[in-house]
């Protein structure tokens, strides 16, 4: 990456970075295989938690079952990026990556308050995700810098996540919205939750507020109201053919209502 | 140019690939392995689909270079060496699970994975797995007869 002097690109499952050389959007002067390096390409146990390699593939991810049985939000999330047979090959860290606001992983991810480990020329770094994009394409890596893993902290019991996203098709589409719930219990009191939005502004966006309105409450009505109104405060999304900024706004805090009852239920059967 | 060792279809191959060459490249150029299909060229369509590793992926997408050590299995490689066609294939004869036959390859490639991952999938399992495979012939029903009908021949001869 040194050598290409600023012109490397990474490589781990390529399924954005072909198209987008095939396409002519993009022309690298080196490119980085990392699909070689064992800690960016196994999923292991840690500290109660799940230390995630950020090539590891979809397909490899879904196929985990403690960690879909921890993380359920997340790893269907992960799941919904491109077809099976990109699963195959994509990896959550190259989704991260490719910093479209509208990507699946970003909202899961950021709700589970995911730690990103980062390496670079200067040594290594932990990021929070959500602190990763800084735009439409652009992530706030330092060159030379890469993702190594994904670290998802350890799982209480009663705990639960969600993901869902807004899509005009069945299969195979770009979120119009999505969005990730994470909470945890004591008893039927919310006593932790984070929420990331997807596709509403030029980066994923993790909502203090809509948090605020869940914790310490019993997900009563006006509590789930609260927290989606706070989404939709939330929401700077752009008109585009996949929605308008009007009915972005909208769905935003539908969806947290319909993520965080599935949170919820998860929840109560961990 | 970097040089690759793969199995291809359980045969050990070498070849010379520049930086650039795809997968599908390899196969279709340097092998002669015309039967998996380029259709979009963008991982769309599937047409393109071989096994890596036993998981379906695009060809179209992937780099010779990447898969150095890989076991790559493509269209040509389900058949028997009696040349007796693989339960799927079969399948999609017997239910006319195509017509002008382009996107069959990556269909078949896609279905046997399937059968393997999820062997009772159903209607609705088969027709979401499907997702990443275009078909502009026969709208997919007799698609998914095929498959319905291969998984079960694939269950039956285990």
């Amino acid at each position: 990456m040194a050598a290409a002097n600023g012109a490397g690109r990474i490589l781990a499952g390529g399924t954005d970075l072909l198209v987008q050389m095939r396409a002519g959007v993009v022309a690298p002067g080196a490119i980085v295989d990392v699909k070689r390096i064992a800690e960016m390409t196994t999923i292991v146990e840690e500290l109660g938690g799940f230390r995630i390699g950020a090539a590891v593939s979809a397909a490899v991810i879904g196929e985990h079952e403690r960690l879909a049985q921890a993380w359920p939000g997340v790893v269907e999330a992960v799941n919904l990026i491109g077809s099976k047979q990109v699963q195959g090959r994509a990896s959550a860290g190259g989704n991260l990556c490719n910093a479209s606001p509208a990507a699946d992983s970003g909202p899961a991810l950021v709700a589970a308050g995911a730690m990103l480990t980062i390496q670079g020329p200067k040594g290594r770094r932990d990021l929070p995700v959500e602190k990763l994009h800084a735009g439409p394409g652009r992530t706030t890596l330092e060159p030379g810098e890469l993702i190594v893993s994904i670290v998802l902290p350890p799982r209480p019991a009663r705990s639960g996540d969600a993901y869902l996203r807004l899509i005009p098709r069945t299969e195979m589409d770009i979120a119009v919205v999505g969005c990730g719930v994470s909470l945890a219990f004591e008893g039927d009191v919310c006593t932790s939750a984070r929420v990331g939005l997807g596709a509403v502004a030029p980066t994923v966006l993790l909502v203090g507020d809509a948090a605020s309105a869940l914790i310490g409450s019993r997900l009563e009505p006006d509590a789930i109201a609260r927290a989606a109104a706070a989404c939709r405060a939330a929401c700077r999304p752009i008109d585009d053919k996949r929605g308008t900024i009007a009915y972005r706004t909208k769905i935003a805090g539908v969806l947290l209502a319909r993520a965080t009852a599935i949170a919820a239920q998860r929840a109560r059967s961990h | 140019m970097p040089q690759v060792s793969m199995t291809v279809n359980g045969r050990p191959i070498k070849a010379d690939v520049e930086g650039r060459t795809l997968l599908v490249q390899l196969l279709r150029e340097k092998l002669g392995l015309t039967g998996t299909h380029v259709g979009c060229d963008t991982s769309q369509c599937g047409a393109c689909v071989v096994h890596v590793d036993g998981k379906s992926a695009k060809s179209c997408t992937l780099l010779a270079a990447q898969l150095d050590g890989a076991n790559i299995t493509t269209i040509e490689g389900l058949a028997g060496a009696d040349g007796k066609l693989h339960p799927m294939q079969e399948a999609f004869r017997d239910n006319h699970g195509l017509q002008c036959g382009f996107c069959t390859p990556g269909m078949v490639m896609s279905a046997v994975d399937l059968a393997k991952t999820n062997p009772n999938a159903s209607e609705h399992e088969i027709r979401e797995w499907l997702e990443g495979n275009i078909c502009r012939c026969t709208g997919y029903h007799n698609i998914v007869k095929s498959i319905q009908a291969g998984a079960a021949a694939m269950q039956a001869a285990k």
